[in-house]
């Protein structure tokens, strides 16, 4: 169960209410178990059914109508899943600390580079972006595609967040979408982020970080090369791994084997 | 006239030194490199695809044969990431046993590499002492586990057995015995005048260009950046133990040689005050789950392999399988820069630059 | 009595070369072949640290002849040691080409034999006789030094059985 999500804002509001009614439900649960370390397995039971959702589901914001008044509607949807969170803590009556669900002490952080993104970069280039949780409290932030290498250029070059180590580069495909995982650290301030950029099935493209980080290079021809993501702008696109003359992409959902006995 | 032409070579996939299967297209002019293109993909397994099916206990096999140099690390970086994601607590002396037998595995690895890098550079007999040494290493793991070079010895939520009687014991014995023997294999090899004549100022580079290429282990320490997963992002006890990280100034081939070999002995110390700290009995498996099944969401956990920052990216959906499994692989992206180095050197060379970047070719292709 | 040699079967005219003095020489031929055998050093995967192992000087090799050559062109014996991948397939056997007669092949640790753990896996060649023709197949992931020199020696028997009998232990 995943929303659909396009990489224009303004997609009609029923599939972020799915989004959104999913994932309240996920994120006590992660917030439960990072309370309790000793793993409990009837909070994760509790979050299996409730939110099967891709790990991609949006946490933070709700309808992405209207840019100005995000921040609002980002307090609103923040309050509105506490209210839920607190109902279903006194329904689990479990010995939970007063407020149910305590900001991230990450979430600052988070907000800074939001904030340094949209006034940087553009209005609407950050979609979603969300704190997780299971992962030490790592900033996850998904940008738009069109607007992934400016992103990309104030990640490294800004002095606040000076991202000068790209670590990884994952490309994932949700049966939907694919998307392309890009993890930073900052050398300096060891803080690290996950970026996402998310992108149709048919003519998969994301723009190559590879002016930008040189290490980008081999990741994201083998990612072409597994998955099919091409990435414009980058100097050498061609097979990695597999021959060079192999057809298709074998790390795809749906890959068939030419020759299964061999 | 002489007329000369650019040579087209192929440092084929089979080598004696190229590490095991990896390629090299060279385009020489005379002896001296104008470009050079790695191919890779030899040993390319399917992992990631193959671990969409398996339940994460059945993965840990396959990491083990990802690096097979350093099989521990790479269990660990499996267990811990899904122990991550699970919020799960480790009894301690399960946490004692893996981080001792990471950096005995640590030791065996810079072993392995620097016996096959004087065989590459010409020296017969490092290799032959190198490989005493780690068979004495390899025995403590077979005692343990059974097995030789692809222990399958972690779990979600500890180690699977326990040390046997006296395992801990010999362990101990066998730390001030390797601490002299690389006193001896610093005297043999480090200040011999041709080893040093043919390492001293090759293959370097700078910081800003380490940092760019997103290289890790010792071939980022060597530029002097300060940057040990261990200590900068400390996992597992390491923030219990005292050990220097040794850097590098001029970010050649020499200075990561000596680093390998200042970590070697690291080691050893972080291995006797591991041993001295261990508790001496309790449960090696924490409270797990029988299925393991993790929550949905994602988590990147890395950690300090023998050759760099080894992570390990799992998104999950909630089942007992993973959705997505990817391994970074510290060789895969610290050889992204060979083409770089290679450039203007001589054939010659380009084998001693490869074998400084210490690569293992099961982790390039995973 | 007429003694037609032209109308004798190919096994009987085998049977006759094989007489003392060749059978002999045969023989001998095998003791010197089996006593050096000469690997192309073909480690792929975690099969060659093995390998590289048994070389070293716990399990000594060369006590056996068995001096690991760089190129094909000198060797005997061709020890696949990792999995063979669909990349790699063409290469090695243009390798097992440019080795001289006689040669024999090796296939060491589960992944040489039948494609080993990865056997489900989309770029790996499920055993390596689908290619060349195996002589030996040694079991084990990896298998230990002692097991690969059990391996080199059951190639060392085969060598001199074959020799001895005329025989073959496989249909080649």
């Amino acid at each position: 169960m995943s929303e659909e999500r396009d990489k224009t804002a303004g997609m009609p509001s029923s599939g972020d209410t799915v989004g959104t009614a999913g994932e309240a439900p996920k994120e006590t649960a992660g917030t439960v178990e990072g309370k309790e370390q000793s793993g409990q397995e009837q909070a994760s039971a509790n979050a299996e059914p409730a939110a099967p959702a891709a790990p991609s589901s949006a946490e933070a914001s709700a309808a992405p109508v209207v840019d100005p008044e995000r921040e609002a509607k980002l307090k609103a949807a923040a309050e509105a899943r506490e209210a839920r969170a607190a109902a279903k803590a006194k329904a689990e009556s479990e010995a939970v600390p007063e407020e149910p669900k305590a900001p991230s002490p990450k979430q600052p952080i988070l907000d800074a580079a939001v904030g340094l993104i949209r006034t940087e970069v553009a209005e609407d280039a950050v979609e979603e972006a969300y704190i997780n949780e299971l992962n030490g409290h790592m900033p996850v932030i998904v940008v738009k595609g069109d607007r992934w290498s400016e992103v990309a250029a104030l990640m490294k070059n800004h002095a606040a967040l000076g991202c000068n180590y790209l670590r990884n580069v994952t490309g994932v495909d949700c049966e939907t979408h694919m998307e392309a995982v890009y993890h930073l650290v900052s050398l300096e301030s060891k803080q690290d982020y996950a970026i996402k950029i998310k992108t149709d099935r048919e003519a998969p493209s994301v723009a190559s970080a590879t002016p930008i980080w040189a290490t980008a290079n081999w990741n994201e021809r083998e990612i072409y090369d597994l998955l099919g993501i091409n990435f414009p702008g980058h100097p050498d696109m061609r097979r990695i791994m597999m021959p060079d003359d192999w057809v298709g992409h074998p790390l795809r959902k749906d890959y068939e084997p030419l020759d299964p006995e061999v | 006239m002489i007329r000369t032409e650019e040579l087209l070579l192929n440092v084929g996939p089979q080598h004696p030194s190229t590490h095991g299967v990896f390629r090299i297209i060279v385009k020489l002019d005379g002896e001296v490199i104008t470009e050079a293109i790695p191919v890779m993909g030899y040993l390319h397994r399917g992992t990631e695809k193959l671990a969409e099916d398996l339940n994460f206990t059945q993965i840990i096999p396959y990491t083990d044969r990802m690096d097979y140099v350093s099989a521990m690390t790479n269990n660990y970086v499996l267990c811990h990431a899904v122990e991550t994601m699970m919020g799960l607590e480790i009894p301690e002396r399960a946490e004692f046993m893996r981080l001792i037998v990471m950096e005995l595995q640590r030791v065996a690895s810079h072993l392995v590499w620097w016996g096959t890098y004087l065989l590459d550079i010409g020296a017969m007999s490092p290799f032959l002492y190198a490989f005493r040494d780690r068979e004495m290493i390899i025995d403590f793991f077979n005692e343990l586990c059974g097995a030789r070079l692809t222990y399958n010895y972690m779990r979600v939520g500890g180690v699977k057995w326990d040390a046997p009687e006296g395992w801990l014991d010999k362990v101990r014995d066998f730390v001030p015995y390797m601490e002299k023997k690389l006193d001896e294999y610093n005297n043999l090899v480090s200040g011999n005048e041709i080893f040093l004549a043919r390492i001293k100022g090759i293959g370097q580079y700078d910081a800003q260009t380490a940092i760019d290429y997103g290289l890790s282990g010792a071939n980022l320490r060597c530029t002097g950046v300060d940057w040990d997963l261990r200590r900068a992002e400390p996992y597992s006890l390491y923030n219990r133990f005292e050990f220097d990280v040794p850097l590098g100034k001029t970010g050649d081939c020499y200075d990561r040689y000596l680093i390998r070999l200042e970590e070697t002995r690291q080691s050893l110390r972080i291995l006797k005050q591991a041993l001295e700290q261990i508790p001496s009995s309790g449960e090696v498996m924490g409270k797990v789950p029988r299925v393991i099944r993790p929550p949905a969401g994602e988590v990147y956990v890395r950690i300090e392999s023998p050759r760099g920052e080894i992570g390990c990216h799992i998104i999950s959906k909630g089942k007992a399988e993973p959705y997505r499994l990817k391994f970074r692989r510290p060789s895969f992206v610290n050889l992204q820069i060979l083409p770089k180095l290679l450039v203007g050197e001589t054939m010659t060379n380009l084998i001693t630059i490869l074998g400084g970047i210490d690569i293992v070719v099961g982790e390039v292709d995973a | 009595m007429e003694f037609n040699l032209e109308k004798i079967t190919p096994e009987e005219r085998r049977e006759l070369e094989r007489n003392v003095f060749m059978g002999t020489l045969d023989q001998l031929k095998a003791w010197a072949r089996s006593n050096s055998l000469w690997p192309l050093t073909f480690g792929l995967a975690c099969c060659a640290i093995e390998m590289m192992g048994t070389g070293a000087s716990h399990y000594d090799l060369d006590r056996f002849g068995v001096i690991f050559r760089t190129s094909p062109r000198q060797s005997d014996v061709m020890i696949v040691a990792g999995t063979v991948t669909k990349k790699m397939g063409p290469l090695l056997r243009r390798l097992y080409d440019q080795m001289p007669e006689p040669k024999w092949v090796i296939a060491m640790g589960s992944c040489a034999t039948a494609g080993g753990p990865y056997v489900k896996s989309y770029a790996v060649m499920k055993g390596v006789d689908q290619i060349v023709p195996v002589d030996v197949y040694i079991p084990g992931c990896p298998p230990n030094p002692a097991a690969l020199i059990y391996g080199i020696n059951k190639l060392q028997e085969k060598i001199r059985y074959e020799a001895k009998t005329g025989k073959r232990v496989t249909s080649r």
